[in-house]
């Protein structure tokens, strides 16, 4: 047999491959750095950024036609490309703001870009999987990596602790979503979606197994995303992990599994809308209002950002309850601009931490306006646009999402959704004017530490939440027509 | 020949005695250990859906979870290691460095 009969398209995971390929060049130059010899290690970040843009050539290659793969494993269609771009994107970021974070936490630089490189290769795995099979390798794969990069730190009891919390639950809702995998393969005796979506729509599905089953992967998939009332380890593990790896996971974890649960709901579950949309709209709620309150009353900045990122969770959420193209496409944009100005946000905090301190309290932030203009008014961009403030980049996404849910018959939910920005408002503003109007006392005058390849990427970062705002249309654009590639399959 | 349904009883048992275990157990080896169990009911779940169903999907499903849950046990445990060097336990309430 050749590769055409067995349907081997490899080009079609060229993203991926080359994410691969890099990791694999970034463990091998590793090799000739020995304990404090240190011969490569300065050109690993950079060796690692290449095949980070080597994968977004080829993502933006593959834009077209939907190309599957591996007997209808894997595709390569618009909304896969998309997902991929938003993980490249938090990759290369975090990349960028690790160069002259990583060594201050632990030396072994290698493995951490290594790392970095397959986690986010899985997850570009997980965006165009459509088969049950596929989601569960994807997603064990970069939970696996995520467990270590949130222990990377061993010289720090917070980091262990927090990668150790993050195993026990992530192995713990593994379970829960490869059993809910079981009783739909159960229910159907398919694992590809279409074709689990073609026995549930001729009615040979058993139900009994079909509606256990889908709870079951809501949970599993709760907790990857931090949907509250699964979300108990977001804080603390967003804290005990290094800055630069807390904000990759936060954008890319969240790109990556909710793409694959707005395929398996949109194609394997369409019929089953009612139900699904209610138990979404639900864990919306609760997930929004929950973050913002909890974050309310944070007074270290990086648990903060943690309860805010479990609230966006919650709008991203909006989108996917929907089940409507437009709702995809608006948690998309979603994504994307989140991961500007989330990454971004977590960026400043890597230059306010003290070293060896792995986190920064809110009381740091005073008077930062004074005494560095530059580095305050950036991370006021990204407050700002956090918090929904037009005409930044966030506003246009919190816009697309209320919109999508109110096309789509959720006003109620896109009501919710308002008042929840409203609250969190309160929280990305107060900081904003503790930068600008409050005196700084003395034991928090920090001096930031200084690095060109950080500031490169704020630079981006800024320059992607103002220009996406001003421009929204653009991402639109490229991805238009992508979101019925899908639902048509 | 034993009908499905034994073996997916007896696959929910198994699963709920190890998600019991893990809630309730304070101990962070066995904790992993009932997470192992559940991945191991999930398995026996499969093959019996992969016989009702007379295709391959389930057990070859099942050799993934199997690689996937070795890959989990190593990194898991050095995990485990990295964690007891600093906290000389393993009993979970123990971990609260940070408040839950």
């Amino acid at each position: 047999m050749n590769n055409a009969a067995l349907n081997l398209d490899v080009n079609a995971l060229l993203p991926e491959l080359s994410m691969v390929v890099a990791a694999v060049v970034v463990m091998f130059l590793d090799v000739f750095n020995r304990g404090g010899r240190s011969v490569t290690r300065p050109v690993l970040p950079w060796v690692a950024l290449l095949g980070v843009l080597a994968a977004a050539g080829a993502s933006v290659w593959l834009l077209g036609q939907p190309v599957s793969t591996f007997q209808d494993m894997a595709i390569a269609d618009l909304f896969a490309e998309g997902i991929d771009l938003v993980i490249l994107v938090a990759t290369g970021l975090s990349i960028l703001l690790s160069v002259k974070y990583i060594p201050t936490v632990n030396p072994q630089t290698g493995e951490i870009y290594a790392l970095l490189l397959l986690v986010a290769s899985a997850m570009m795995v997980m965006g165009s999987a459509i088969d049950l099979i596929v989601v569960f390798l994807a997603l064990e794969t970069f939970s696996l990596g995520l467990y270590i990069l949130s222990g990377v730190n061993r010289g720090n009891a917070l980091s262990s602790e927090a990668a150790m919390k993050y195993f026990l639950l992530g192995a713990f809702a593994s379970g829960f979503f490869v059993y809910g995998a079981a009783l739909i393969y159960g229910a159907t005796g398919a694992t590809q979606f279409s074709q689990i979506g073609m026995q549930v729509m001729s009615g040979q599905a058993d139900l009994n197994l079909l509606y256990p089953g889908i709870a079951l992967l809501l949970v599993g998939f709760g907790f990857k995303v931090s949907l509250v009332p699964f979300h108990m380890w977001t804080p603390d593990v967003y804290q005990g992990a290094p800055t630069t790896i807390t904000a990759f996971m936060s954008v890319a974890t969240k790109a990556a599994a909710f793409a694959a649960f707005y395929r398996i709901f949109l194609v394997a579950l369409p019929a089953q809308q009612p139900v699904w949309g209610w138990a979404l709209a639900i864990l919306a709620v609760l997930t929004m209002t929950l973050g913002n309150l909890a974050a309310l009353r944070q007074t270290s900045l990086k648990r903060l950002l943690a309860y805010s990122s479990i609230a966006h969770a919650g709008y991203i959420l909006i989108g996917l309850t929907t089940g409507t193209p437009a709702g995809a496409d608006a948690a998309l944009f979603y994504l994307l601009t989140y991961a500007f100005m989330n990454i971004g946000a977590f960026g400043i905090v890597t230059l306010l931490e003290q070293p060896g301190q792995m986190d920064v309290d809110i009381s740091a932030v005073r008077g930062l306006g004074k005494r560095r203009p530059l580095l305050a008014f950036t991370f006021s961009v990204f407050l700002f646009s956090l918090a929904g403030v037009p005409p930044l980049a966030g506003f246009f996404a919190k816009f697309f999402i209320f919109g999508a849910a109110v096309q789509g018959g959720w006003s109620w939910l896109a009501a919710i959704g308002m008042l929840n920005s409203a609250i969190g408002a309160y929280y990305y503003l107060r900081i904003v004017v503790d930068m600008y109007f409050a005196e700084p006392t003395e034991e928090t005058a920090i001096a930031s530490k200084r690095s060109y390849a950080a500031a490169f990427g704020l630079a981006i970062a800024v320059v992607f939440t103002i220009g996406l705002g001003i421009f929204p249309n653009l991402w639109t654009a490229l991805l238009e027509g992508g979101l019925n590639q899908i639902a048509m399959r | 020949m034993v009908p499905t349904n034994y073996y997916l009883i007896l696959g929910a048992m198994i699963f709920a005695i190890g998600a019991i275990g893990v809630l309730s157990r304070r101990n962070a080896l066995i904790i992993f250990m009932c997470v192992e169990m559940m991945l191991n009911s999930v398995n026996l779940t499969l093959i019996a859906f992969a016989r009702q169903w007379n295709n391959l999907n389930g057990q070859i499903f099942v050799f993934m979870i199997m690689a996937v849950a070795a890959a989990e046990v190593a990194v898991g445990l050095a995990i485990l290691i990295a964690h007891v060097h600093h906290s000389k336990s393993i009993n979970i309430d123990d971990i609260n460095v940070m408040k839950w």
